[in-house]
C-alpha cells in the first residue's frame, strides 16, 4: 500500500484565495463549517465545461451534449465510490443537503408514515433537519421526537432507547454537528434502529471532508450532503438512498429528465435516479464536485483525519488557555469544530474585530436555535477548520483574541 | 439648535478622518458607544427592546419641550456606537423633524457595510424603532 505524504505548502498552494488580503491582512479562513474554499482544479472545471462543452445532458445527440454527459455521470459514480453505495443508481443529485432531506421527507416520509407515527431527531440538529420534519408532521399527525443532548456536547444514548416505541418510525440525525464539532456514533444509532425497524437518515453535510463515509457498513436508509463544505460547488448535493427504498418513492418533483412517457391520460417515470431528477441539474457544478471529491482522494482520509486531528488538538489546546473563554460542546470524539463565548467580548464586536485583522470566523446561533435555547445562549462565535488551516494561524488568532480582552 | 441633517454632516466630517480604515472605524464606534449616558437596566424592558439577529437595543426616550430625549444600550459594543450616532442625530428633535429624516450618513461614512446584506445588528430596525417613537408623540 502506497502512503500519500501529506504537504500543507503544495495544499495551500491549490486555493487561490488563501493569498487574498482581507483588510490589508493576510486571510485567515476559519470558517469552513458554513462553507469551504475551492481549489483551482475545481475552479477550473467549472470553467472548461462553459467554455469547452457547455450542452444540456442526457437528450442531446451532438458531440458537446455527450462529452456533458459523460462528465456529469463520472461525478454520480466518482460519489458512489467515495460513500461506498452499492449502485451509482443510488446516488441522486440535489442543490444541497436542505434540498435533500426535503426530497426524504416529501417522497418517503409523507408517503410512507401515518398518522400518530413518531420521528425522531435529537436537539443539535441543524434548522434544515428540524423544520421540514415540522412541516410535515404537522401536514400529516405525525410526532416529532427528540433526543437530549448531554452538558458535553454529546447526544443522550439512554434517552434516545427511551425514546423509541412501537410508533417510531423515521429517525434522522446529524453525523457531525455544525455547532460542537460532536461526532455522533452514527453506526451504534442505526443499529439500534434497524432492530426496532426503524429507516434512518444521516445529515452528513459537515461530515463528509473530514472523515471516510461507508454508507453501506453504517447500514442507513439514506445519507445526505453537501458539495459546497467539500471543496465544491455551491448549488450540489446528494441523496444517497438504498435501491429498494428510492424504487418504492414516488418522484418528488415532475418535469423534463423524470419521466419516461408522457401523455395527458398517463405519464410514466423514469428509472432511478432520474426520476428524482427533474429538471435541467447544475451541470457545471456537477462536474466541478468531481474534482473537490478527487483533491480529497489525493491527500486521502488517513492523511486528512490525522492532519485534522493534530490541527484540533492545538486549537483545542490554544483556546483554553485564553482566560474567561468557554467552548461549547468538549466530546471526546470531535472535530475541529469550536462554538465559544467570551468573558469580556460579546460574539458580534468578536467576529468584526477580527474580521478587521482579516480572520473569518461564524458569530450567532449556527442555525441551531433550539441548541443554543438548550444552553441558555443567543449564539456564540465558532472557528471551523479544515485540511488547509495551519497552526500558525491558530496561533495568530489566539493572539489577536488575548490582545482584545486585554 | 442644529437640524437633523446638519448633524449627519458633522458625523460624515469625523469620519472622513478614519481614510475608510475597518479597524479604526471599529475602534472609533466602540469609543462612541462608551460614550453614550448610562443606561438604567430597570428600563431594558421588552418595550424598549430593538431585536438584531446577533444583538439586542434598548431605545427610551422623554419629551422635553416637545422634543424627544433618547437614551440607549445594547449588548455588543459595535452596535451600541452605531446606536449612539441614531441619538445623536434624532435626540433633541421635533418628532415631525425625526420623521422627516433621511439617513444619509450611512452611506457616507463606509457604516454601510453594516446595513444591506449585515442585517446582524438591526440598523433598519433601530431607525425604525426612532421613527415609531417619533409617530407616536407627535402633534396633530
Amino acid at each position: 500500500m502506497s502512503v500519500k505524504s501529506f504537504n500543507l505548502v503544495k495544499i495551500r498552494d491549490q486555493f487561490p484565495i488563501l493569498n487574498k488580503k482581507i483588510n490589508n491582512h493576510q486571510l485567515v479562513y476559519f470558517d469552513n463549517a458554513a462553507t469551504t474554499q475551492k481549489p483551482k482544479k475545481v475552479i477550473n472545471a467549472i470553467n472548461e465545461y462553459y467554455s469547452e462543452y457547455n450542452a444540456n445532458i442526457h437528450r442531446g445527440i451532438h458531440t458537446l451534449a455527450e462529452k456533458a454527459t459523460n462528465e456529469y455521470e463520472k461525478t454520480r459514480k466518482s460519489v458512489s465510490q467515495f460513500i461506498n453505495s452499492k449502485s451509482e443508481k443510488e446516488i441522486i443529485f440535489t442543490r444541497g443537503t436542505t434540498e435533500g432531506i426535503n426530497l426524504i421527507a416529501s417522497s418517503f416520509v409523507k408517503n410512507f408514515l401515518k398518522k400518530e407515527d413518531e420521528i425522531i431527531i435529537s436537539e443539535m440538529e441543524h434548522h434544515s433537519n428540524i423544520v421540514p420534519w415540522q412541516m410535515i408532521c404537522e401536514e400529516n399527525g405525525i410526532v416529532l421526537k427528540t433526543i437530549n443532548v448531554l452538558e458535553n456536547g454529546e447526544i443522550d444514548l439512554d434517552n434516545f432507547k427511551e425514546l423509541i416505541n412501537d410508533k417510531t418510525k423515521f429517525l434522522s440525525i446529524v453525523h457531525t454537528s455544525n455547532t460542537l464539532g460532536t461526532v455522533n456514533p452514527i453506526k451504534q444509532l442505526i443499529e439500534i434502529c434497524k432492530k426496532n425497524n426503524i429507516t434512518t437518515m444521516v445529515d452528513g453535510a459537515q461530515a463528509s471532508a473530514h472523515s471516510k463515509i461507508n454508507v453501506q457498513d453504517l447500514n442507513c436508509d439514506f445519507f445526505v450532503l453537501s458539495a459546497h463544505k467539500m471543496y465544491g460547488p455551491t448549488g450540489v448535493g446528494i441523496v444517497y438512498g438504498k435501491e429498494e427504498i428510492l424504487e418504492k418513492m414516488p418522484p418528488y418533483m415532475g418535469g423534463g429528465e423524470m419521466i419516461k412517457e408522457v401523455n395527458f391520460q398517463k405519464t410514466t417515470y423514469n428509472e432511478l435516479p432520474y426520476k428524482f431528477e427533474a429538471g435541467t441539474p447544475n451541470i457545471g457544478d456537477v462536474i466541478g464536485f468531481n474534482k473537490a471529491l478527487s483533491f480529497i482522494n489525493d491527500i486521502g482520509f488517513d492523511n486528512i483525519s490525522s492532519y485534522e486531528k493534530k490541527l484540533k488538538d492545538y486549537a483545542s489546546n490554544s483556546l483554553n488557555k485564553i482566560d474567561g473563554l468557554k467552548i461549547l460542546g468538549n466530546s471526546k470524539n470531535k472535530i475541529g469544530i469550536f462554538s465559544f463565548t467570551l468573558k469580556k467580548v460579546h460574539y458580534y464586536d468578536l467576529g468584526l474585530l477580527l474580521d478587521s485583522k482579516g480572520i473569518a470566523i461564524r458569530t450567532g446561533h449556527h442555525c441551531t436555535q433550539p441548541l443554543m435555547d438548550k444552553f441558555n445562549l443567543e449564539g456564540t462565535a465558532r472557528v471551523s477548520l479544515a485540511i488547509y488551516n495551519s497552526k500558525e494561524e491558530i496561533d495568530y488568532f489566539v493572539e489577536k483574541i488575548k490582545k482584545l480582552i486585554n | 439648535m442644529k437640524t437633523t441633517d446638519s448633524i449627519q454632516k458633522d458625523i460624515i466630517n469625523n469620519f472622513q478622518t478614519l481614510d475608510d480604515d475597518f479597524e479604526m472605524t471599529l475602534n472609533y464606534l466602540i469609543e462612541l458607544g462608551e460614550g453614550l449616558d448610562e443606561f438604567d437596566d430597570k428600563d431594558k424592558l421588552e418595550i424598549n427592546l430593538v431585536k438584531g439577529c446577533q444583538s439586542k437595543v434598548w431605545l427610551n426616550y422623554k419629551v422635553k419641550n416637545d422634543k424627544l430625549i433618547f437614551s440607549g444600550d445594547s449588548n455588543t459594543s459595535i452596535t451600541k456606537g452605531l446606536l449612539s450616532l441614531l441619538i445623536k442625530v434624532f435626540s433633541n428633535q421635533l418628532p415631525e423633524d425625526i420623521i422627516k429624516t433621511k439617513l444619509f450618513f450611512i452611506n457616507k461614512t463606509g457604516l454601510c457595510r453594516f446595513i444591506g446584506t449585515q442585517r446582524s445588528n438591526g440598523l433598519e430596525s433601530m431607525e425604525n424603532k426612532f421613527k415609531i417613537i417619533a409617530l407616536a408623540n407627535k402633534k396633530n
